[in-house]
């Protein structure tokens, strides 16, 4: 974390694979949100976009980072993993498509509601993926 | 200073509290803080859970109850008595002695708490159909759970199931039967044996705006003493008081304060958990899920639900045992009875008590913000993550905080100051910026001089 009087950042690794750890991020930056008497609506959308989104890094890639930027305004949720990449982005946003191994679905993950979701729980959303290199997402959330 | 928000039962006796911290170490909701010697509760932060209260080990924490000598000041006298205090006592001490020894005390009349679940149950059934876009729906069954939920999950308040307990059900009940029947409101005293100081603080200050109909609750501790005293003195069944004639309730009711009470009713996917720490852990993760698909939690703050309550006296394993056993015999012999004894029952209250079933919205009460406005709450933050690179991550509590991030925030919030930790201290002696009897001075302003040998 870096410590400016306006903005705050966090990082969090994590690591592909490892589903018992799946959403340790998430419950940190909702613990932070709480902190800071965050609106509970935007929270809960937070988390549930967040949560979604560190499930993916770990399910589909060999790991990432969750680079986390908070001020007054805004907070910016950005996921960098390295991974396979997506083939088709507009194919894996379409709800129900999943390509999750039938190990990860009896977790109940994979039901293929992952992008679509995280796009819905969003204020803004951008996606950018690379074949054998990576996925990138970025989820901002407006506070005011 | 805050607004308080709670009644709290729990009392902390300053004179008899040795400031062993055993409290502070337990709470869930990080609500004591040990200075002068003694323990120090945050009222905002307390859900009156009770486990301070088993963790004394001198009896210094009470649970204020009503003086037993109140009952006298009505002519219709009446104990609501939740079947917990049944499942107290060897299965050879039956209900009707027990009965007994409440009218040797003085009761009029004696009611079963959970003839109110009668009335609920189908409003609950038809609440998770109503409501099913809140779910998974929380049942506020507990009082120390929605008042958890109030303070350290505040999103989830929108999931509690607004509906009276059938404590306040079976009350409202009373009151209104004792009045049809022409007896003056004023001479009517309902008094509720309480296994635990939540339901003493949801009695006193109900959460969802509206009046109990009880007037005074009695710990549960104190008529286990006056049972037991009985049956020790071979007295047991001697008493001249009036029995009415053992349990009404069937096999779901008098379960219902059981774990699994509620959950095994409830339609579709139901959840029973109980103890706060579990149902913390739980909650924590059901936070991040949008679609957990559950459909109603049954959440209980005590182990083993009431039958573990701080106020019960027998093992609370026994008492379930002994519940489960009595619940069987009662439906044998209910359906034996046929339904002889719905006559003048609750259900011929339904309608009015339907009417007042509903509570106001349960208001979020978010303790862990540490700052109402943002600006502030983000510079507090950074404060708090500056303050604990210098904290050993302990937790040991020395400082009179239970954990060092907790230290670090009451630093933050101007209530402590960073060389009450130990290491600190050390570390402050070492470089010569405290001196040795300064830092023996902390140690004595945290845990009272006494436990240095002076007076």
């Amino acid at each position: 974390m870096t410590t400016d009087a306006n903005t705050m950042q966090f990082e969090y690794i994590v690591e592909g694979g490892n589903f018992t750890r799946a959403g340790y991020a998430s419950s940190e930056i909702k613990k932070i949100l709480k902190q800071l008497n965050v609106d509970l609506a935007i929270i809960k959308r937070t988390v549930v976009a967040c949560y979604e989104a560190e499930v993916n890094v770990v399910a589909h890639s060999y790991g990432g980072t969750i680079f986390v930027d908070i001020d007054h305004q805004s907070i910016r949720i950005k996921l960098v993993d390295d991974g396979p990449g997506i083939p088709d982005v507009n194919l894996a946003m379409q709800e129900g498509f999943s390509t999750a191994s039938s190990k990860v679905r009896e977790m109940g993950f994979g039901a293929g509601m992952g992008l679509p979701n995280i796009k819905k729980n969003a204020d803004l959303f951008e996606i950018s993926s690379e074949l054998t290199k990576g996925t990138t997402l970025e989820i901002t959330m407006f506070l005011q | 200073m805050a607004e308080k928000y709670f009644h709290h039962a729990l009392k902390f006796q300053k004179e008899d509290c040795i400031g062993c911290s055993h409290c502070m170490n337990v709470c869930p909701t990080q609500a004591i803080r040990i200075h002068g010697g003694k323990a120090n509760l945050t009222d905002n932060r307390c859900v009156d859970c009770g486990k301070c209260y088993s963790a004394c080990p001198v009896g210094a924490i009470i649970v204020e109850q009503d003086d037993f000598s109140r009952i006298f000041a009505y002519d219709y006298r009446v104990a609501l008595v939740p079947n917990v205090l049944f499942g107290q006592f060897p299965e050879k001490v039956s209900v009707d002695q027990i009965h007994r020894v409440l009218h040797d005390l003085g009761f009029t009349h004696i009611f079963e708490v959970e003839l109110g679940t009668r009335i609920l149950k189908g409003s609950m059934l038809e609440y998770l159909i109503t409501h099913s876009e809140s779910k998974p729906l929380i049942s506020t069954f507990c009082p120390a759970i929605v008042r958890l939920i109030q303070v350290r999950f505040p999103a989830l308040t929108e999931n509690l199931i607004l509906l009276k307990s059938p404590l306040d059900i079976t009350a409202t009940y009373i009151r209104k039967k004792f009045s049809d029947q022409g007896i003056d409101s004023t001479q009517t005293g309902i008094f509720y044996i309480t296994p635990c100081a939540a339901n003493i603080a949801a009695v006193k200050s109900p959460v969802g705006g509206y009046l109990s109909d009880i007037d005074g609750v009695i710990n549960m501790d104190f008529i286990f003493n006056k049972v037991y005293t009985s049956m020790k003195q071979g007295l047991l069944g001697k008493g001249k008081g009036q029995i009415q004639g053992g349990i009404s309730l069937c096999r779901d009711e008098m379960l219902w304060a059981l774990t699994e009470g509620e959950a095994s009713l409830m339609p579709g996917r139901s959840l029973a958990i109980d103890e706060t720490g579990n149902v913390i852990e739980f909650l924590e993760r059901m936070e991040n899920e949008e679609h957990c698909n559950i459909d109603f939690l049954e959440l209980r703050a005590c182990d083993q639900s009431c039958a573990g309550g701080i106020l019960t006296s027998g093992n609370r394993f026994f008492t379930v045992e002994r519940l489960r056993k009595l619940a069987a015999k009662t439906a044998e012999a209910t359906a034996l009875a046929g339904d002889a004894k719905t006559k003048d029952s609750i259900e011929n209250y339904s309608d009015f008590l339907l009417k007042h079933i509903g509570v106001n919205k349960v208001l979020p009460r978010s303790m862990d913000k540490l700052d109402e406005d943002m600006k502030r709450a983000m510079l507090k933050m950074q404060m708090v993550r500056e303050i604990m690179k210098s904290l050993p991550y302990v937790d040991c509590g020395l400082c009179g905080s239970p954990t060092c991030n907790a230290l670090a925030q009451d630093i933050v919030q101007g209530q402590a100051d960073i060389t009450r930790c130990i290491f600190i201290q050390k570390k402050y002696e070492q470089n010569n910026w405290l001196s040795y009897s300064e830092s023996m001075e902390i140690l004595k302003q945290i845990w009272g001089k006494d436990k240095f040998g002076e007076k």
